[in-house]
């Protein structure tokens, strides 16, 4: 046992839902049992709205969303942005650019954080616990002890640490800061997962049929241990689009706001929250919703996949 | 499970003895506030003033953030101050001064019965002992981030390591002064008025070994004069710093030797977060905060705030580097890239209430200021067409902009950047945008001439033309790398020449006939903007005169 | 025990040490750094170079490590160049964490007294529209940027209900004692300054708590689910045992063992939280230290600073880990 033994069961009791030898039935009572809740409904609901309208934004967006159309509207010295005006139904921004089409536009960019990071934890994570999981032995405690150092420190803690030390913020460095950050979640998730199935009959089975070692890991192994980790991914959907927002509010974010994103507008509507609310409150309530939809898929996926449940 | 019980009981108790006493506290803070019905008044109370960050130490000769400058100003007196609202020099602890001939012995008339905070008679001894002090520095304090103004404004110390400007100071009696300097400089008395020349009592800076300071680790430490004992001759004494809460407090020098402050205390309360300050003045927490942001000036005057303009007495520029992409040291390309900006829609819409387009390096306010420079109006056709002239009509630009600061000259470098960019890729200019935190890499990259083009500005010392211009330009090794012109090395000789002339008049025709060139044949950088920064108070404190240099005394300021 | 706490311990201290070998050469590796922090927009090249030169910072970087360590067993961890200039980062360090735990335990409180009743009644009343919509909240709870929350309670809340929403205290020249300011208060029998600090502390507390409560309601609705499933819950009801009793005696204790530990569980994201939260409300705690050695690009302030949170973080999940272990005997055996 080594540091944080408790959080450790927390990802580990996740790990242990692990689909064993019935794979297609526990899938599909899953999916039975998914399709009739409320929660996962209306989570994919929220989801899939938001994926439409970030992948059709460029169409159906009115403006340019970098195009300074209303700058002369802008007045500093007053305190005044462009109001609702025909052809701009939520008005302009601090620069004089089209409110609305910044947040349909905006809803390409943060999605690509959340997908992106969680991307890149996962990878990391299945690199590093597929490692460990896979071989055991001195392999399995070199890369633990590297993810347990990782998991000693504040998870959004770690992804401040990490946004404040790049050089040159721009997306792709809180992209990284906030899924760098995953990927020990996810070794340890992997690994522990497939611990649960070494020995369980169907690897036993293969083995002693003589099947190679790398193909049991990833023509068996791998594939059971979908389930909580795309739970895990749709938790971390959501947390790394709040994190990247977070680092935003720190100014460790992407500086250059001439393609938006949620977390940035946010971000930069900190100073004028009590005059402007709106700039605040349309990239905080879309970041709400989506980060909403995703919880509440991942939770009702994590009750679904809980052998618990399943009697 | 009887343990466990009883612990749950205890637990329950706890909470039960919680809510009791805070009823009780709130009855106890009810008649407390019964009782206390004085505090405002004409005369007494407190003033409570936000500021945005921690003072670095309370000895103003080796600070170099104006956070100590603020509170410094309140607790010392230098041989000049400047005449409240503007940036003249006018006497303080000297009642009158007098340069030789060729403006290297100056002469100055002590004002009697001074004393310091700590009992010690100011005089002429006293003025020689500073004077000494900075000169004599060792070590340590010779260092460029230690001594930073003696360093900008004096040059060298008395190891002779760099030349230095002063050369002597000897009490002719106990109320004449008289320095000796080894070159004329228009700089001086001036200089003499900022609050890192302030006048400190020999007796205390000697007591707590003021001039102990030492590099360590990363950084420098300083002696228990800084931090805990700074002695002037100024209205407030230093009271104390209280970290854990982020308040100082000064207390009123009823010994002053000009007009006692009305207030018997002056508390400074650190507030770092500007929408916090805000919020603090409008629940009543401070009575006022510097810096307020320009689009909030509108509101706070609506909510009955009195928000006090300073004269603009900065410059935010377009920095332009000729070692960078080599088609920058064309007179035709830099003079296209200042018709392609648009200044005017800039000020109107980005910067605060009195803000101008700025038309040179220097504000009007400056000696040397010259009337009929070259103007460069927004003409996007005259752009394009001087860069086809040039033959950079595919001009791509590496634009630096530095992200989380705001500088009086600079409220939002973003939206600032925002605008010029789309200025600039409208008269067909690709822009690369490149952004780094201004301590973590801005800054050294512009100095190491890696940007093409940037943003920067000043906020000027004192009214002479060398403290603009003179920084600016005055060696040819400089962010613009006007080196690289054959003009570059011409421009800091007339400089120096400039500066060097002690006849007032004759000065400020050279530096008049300098700015006429360098917006007409050299431009080597575009001026943007002078914006006035501001302070906020309420409406029921008098007394503060807002200065262009930030010097505000709080002296006479009195509530209600 | 003791062999397993002092390889605990062991392993504390390595870890410590990779981490601060990790940060303090990325930190190097970067430009600006303390020349640039110290000397402003006044420096030169040749002004950073010369600094660069007297504070050592030219020298190779495994020797600058070698320096710090040294200076760092002398209690030595710096000087702050943006947060509080010129203070050593040990006294910042000091002056603040009592403020963050302040406000942690406050905010704590507040998870609790609202998490676990509610918790407790969401899961009696499984299935219900108030199961649902108080689960439905604690999920809504987790979505929510914290810092836009503290930005809304300090808003809208603040002035409608006349809470202080700046800082810790106001100016009233209170005597410190720990550096606690509610304790100083009661302790100093000053109640003025007590009450003035708590109030100061219920704006903040309540945008911090948001984090532990949806864990705490949560995992005190699951154990309770858990556990009324458990023969002697059905036992002592089959009995005839009163609602009350079985409730208190049987359900409530035995769901409060995963509830306790989770508490400790959550001082890290406490800690993440603290830094969005005491910015916004300007509550001189670590965590707005950090915020501003951020924001200032303070390197001697966040080397020491995130160092300490990973030690803090550690040291509690150790000592989550060691009454694990106490109360529950299985675990010594693993």
């Amino acid at each position: 046992m080594a540091i944080g033994s408790a959080k450790k069961e927390r990802i580990d009791s996740l790990a242990e839902s692990t689909a064993d030898d019935s794979g297609v039935s526990l899938a599909a009572s899953a999916w039975k049992r998914l399709r009739r809740s409320p929660v996962f409904l209306f989570g994919s609901f929220i989801i899939v709205a938001f994926v439409i309208i970030a992948i059709i934004s460029p169409w159906i967006a009115p403006h340019d969303p970098s195009a300074r159309d209303l700058a002369d509207q802008v007045i500093k010295a007053r305190n005044e942005i462009p109001k609702p005006q025909p052809g701009y139904p939520l008005g302009g921004d601090l620069q004089g650019r089209d409110f609305l089409s910044r947040l349909l536009v905006g809803a390409q960019q943060t999605l690509l954080v959340g997908v992106f990071a969680t991307l890149i934890g996962l990878v990391g994570g299945l690199a590093l616990g597929t490692l460990a999981g896979a071989f055991g032995g001195w392999v399995d405690s070199l890369v633990m002890r590297f993810v347990d150092v990782m998991l000693s420190i504040p998870q959004l803690l770690l992804a401040f640490g990490i946004g404040a030390l790049f050089a040159k913020p721009n997306l792709f460095t809180v992209i990284l800061a906030v899924s760098i950050v995953q990927i020990p979640v996810f070794a340890r998730l992997l690994r522990g997962s497939m611990l649960a199935q070494r020995e369980s009959d169907h690897v036993l089975a293969a083995t002693s049929l003589g099947v190679k070692h790398g193909a049991i890991v990833f023509r068996h192994m791998l594939p059971n241990s979908l389930g909580p980790v795309i739970v895990q991914s749709t938790l971390v959907l959501a947390t790394s689009i709040i994190d990247a927002a977070a680092l935003s509010f720190l100014g460790l974010g992407n500086p250059d706001d001439r393609i938006p994103e949620w977390g940035q507008m946010l971000g930069g509507a900190q100073t004028v929250i009590d005059t402007h609310p709106q700039l605040a409150f349309w990239p905080a309530g879309c970041i709400i919703a989506i980060a909403l939809g995703f919880t509440l898929v991942g939770e009702s996926l994590r009750d679904a996949l809980d052998p618990k449940n399943r009697r | 499970m009887l343990q466990s019980r009883t612990a749950r009981r205890r637990w329950l108790a706890a909470i039960g003895l919680v809510s009791v006493s805070a009823l009780a506290l709130s009855a106890c803070a009810q008649s407390d506030r019964g009782t206390d019905s004085s505090g405002s008044g004409k005369v007494g109370g407190t003033f409570t003033f936000g500021a945005a960050g921690a003072p670095k130490l309370f000895d103003p000769f080796y600070a170099t953030d104006g956070e100590t400058f603020r509170v410094a100003r309140q607790m010392f007196n230098g041989l000049t101050t400047f005449k409240p609202g503007t940036a003249e020099p006018a006497p303080e602890l000297a009642e009158s001064w007098s340069p030789s001939s060729d403006g290297l012995t100056w002469t100055f008339k002590l004002r009697q019965n001074v004393k310091f905070h700590d009992g010690t008679p100011f005089n002429a001894e006293a003025v020689c002992a500073n004077f000494d002090r900075w000169y004599n520095q060792k070590g340590a304090g010779t260092s460029d981030a230690v001594s930073q103004y003696y360093v900008d404004n004096f040059g060298g110390f008395a190891d002779g390591a760099k030349p230095s400007l002063y050369k002597s100071c000897s009490a002719k009696d106990a109320n004449t002064a008289e320095v000796v300097l080894t070159s004329s400089t228009s700089k001086f008395p001036d200089i003499l008025g900022l609050p890192s020349f302030s006048m400190q009592s020999p007796t205390a800076l000697k007591q707590y070994d003021a001039d102990n300071v030492q590099a360590q680790g990363d950084s420098f430490t300083f002696p228990a004069y800084a931090t805990d004992h700074p002695t002037g001759t100024g209205p407030f004494k230093f009271g104390s710093y209280d970290k854990a809460n982020n308040t100082i407090e000064l207390v009123r020098n009823d010994d002053y030797w000009g007009e006692k402050t009305k207030l018997d205390k002056l508390v400074f309360r650190i507030i770092p977060d500007e929408t916090a300050r805000k919020q603090a003045l409008k629940s009543g927490d401070i009575d006022g905060y510097d810096f307020p942001a320009a689009a909030d000036w509108e509101g706070l005057k609506k909510d009955g705030f009195n928000v006090q303009i300073r004269p603009a007495f900065n410059v935010m520029y377009f920095g332009i580097n000729q070692a960078g992409n080599p088609k920058l040291q064309d007179l035709k390309v830099r003079q296209a890239l200042a018709y392609a900006i648009n200044r005017e829609q800039l000020v109107k819409s980005q910067l605060p209430e009195g803000a101008k387009v700025a038309d040179e390096f220097i504000p009007e306010t400056v000696g040397g200021y010259a009337k009929d420079v070259t103007k460069y109006e927004y003409n996007v056709d005259k752009a394009k067409s001087l860069l086809a002239e040039a033959g950079a009509s595919d001009l791509t630009l590496k634009f630096y902009w530095p992200s989380e600061v705001t500088r009086p000259y600079m409220p939002s470098p973003k939206d600032i950047f925002g605008a010029i960019s789309g200025d600039l890729e409208k008269a067909g200019i690709k822009v690369e945008a490149i952004t780094k935190p201004w301590n973590g890499g801005y800054l050294t990259d512009v100095d190491q001439h890696v940007p093409d083009v940037f943003l920067l500005g000043w906020t000027g010392d004192t009214g002479s033309a060398d403290n603009w211009i003179g920084t600016f330009f005055g060696n040819p090794e400089n962010r613009f790398s006007t080196g690289k012109s054959p003009w570059g090395a011409t421009l800091a000789a007339d400089l120096k020449k400039a500066d060097s002339t002690p006849d007032r008049d004759a000065r400020l025709k050279v530096y008049e006939g300098i700015n006429k060139q360098i917006m007409s044949e050299y431009l080597p950088a575009i001026p943007i903007s002078h914006s006035p920064p501001a302070l906020v108070v309420k409406s029921d404190v008098k007394g503060i005169v807002p200065s262009p240099l930030t010097d505000e005394k709080f002296g006479p300021v009195s509530k209600g | 025990m003791l062999r397993y706490t002092v390889r605990r311990l062991i392993q504390l201290l390595g870890v410590v040490l990779v981490l601060s070998l990790l940060v303090f050469a990325w930190l190097r590796a970067l430009p600006g750094g303390p020349a640039s922090a110290l000397l402003g927009d006044r420096g030169t090249d040749e002004s950073r170079a010369a600094l660069n030169k007297q504070l050592g910072l030219d020298q190779p970087i495994f020797i600058q490590y070698f320096k710090f360590l040294g200076r760092a067993l002398t209690g030595d961890f710096g000087n702050s160049t943006g947060v509080q200039p010129g203070d050593s980062v040990v006294d910042i360090f000091v002056q603040r964490f009592p403020a963050t735990i302040e406000l942690s335990v406050f905010a704590i409180i507040l998870a609790v007294i609202v998490g676990i009743p509610l918790g407790y009644v969401a899961a009696k009343r499984r299935g219900t529209w108030f199961d649902n919509l108080s689960v439905g909240g604690s999920l809504i709870g987790v979505a929510v940027p914290v810092f836009f929350l503290a930005f809304v309670l300090k808003e809208v809340l603040a002035s409608k209900l006349g809470l202080p929403s700046v800082g810790r205290q106001d100016a009233i020249g209170a005597t410190r004692v720990t550096g606690f300011f509610v304790l100083d208060g009661i302790l100093t029998q000053e109640w003025d300054a007590a009450w003035n600090a708590l109030k100061h502390l219920f704006l903040p507390a309540i945008a911090l708590a948001t984090i532990p409560f949806a864990v705490v309601f949560r995992i005190t609705r699951a154990a309770v689910l858990d556990v009324m499933d458990e023969d002697y819950v059905r036992t002592a009801e089959a009995k005839g045992l009163t609602a009350q009793v079985v409730r208190s005696r049987h359900v409530l204790r035995n769901a409060m063992l995963p509830v306790v530990t989770t508490i400790g569980l959550q001082i890290g994201a406490l800690l993440a939280g603290a830094v969005l939260t005491e910015k916004v409300f300007a509550f001189s705690g670590v965590g707005e230290a950090l915020a501003l050695g951020f924001e200032r690009r303070d390197y001697p302030v966040l080397q020491m600073l995130i160092m300490v949170a990973a030690v803090v973080y550690v040291v509690v999940n150790l000592l989550v880990d060691l009454s694990y272990a106490l109360i529950d005997p299985r675990i010594r055996t693993r």
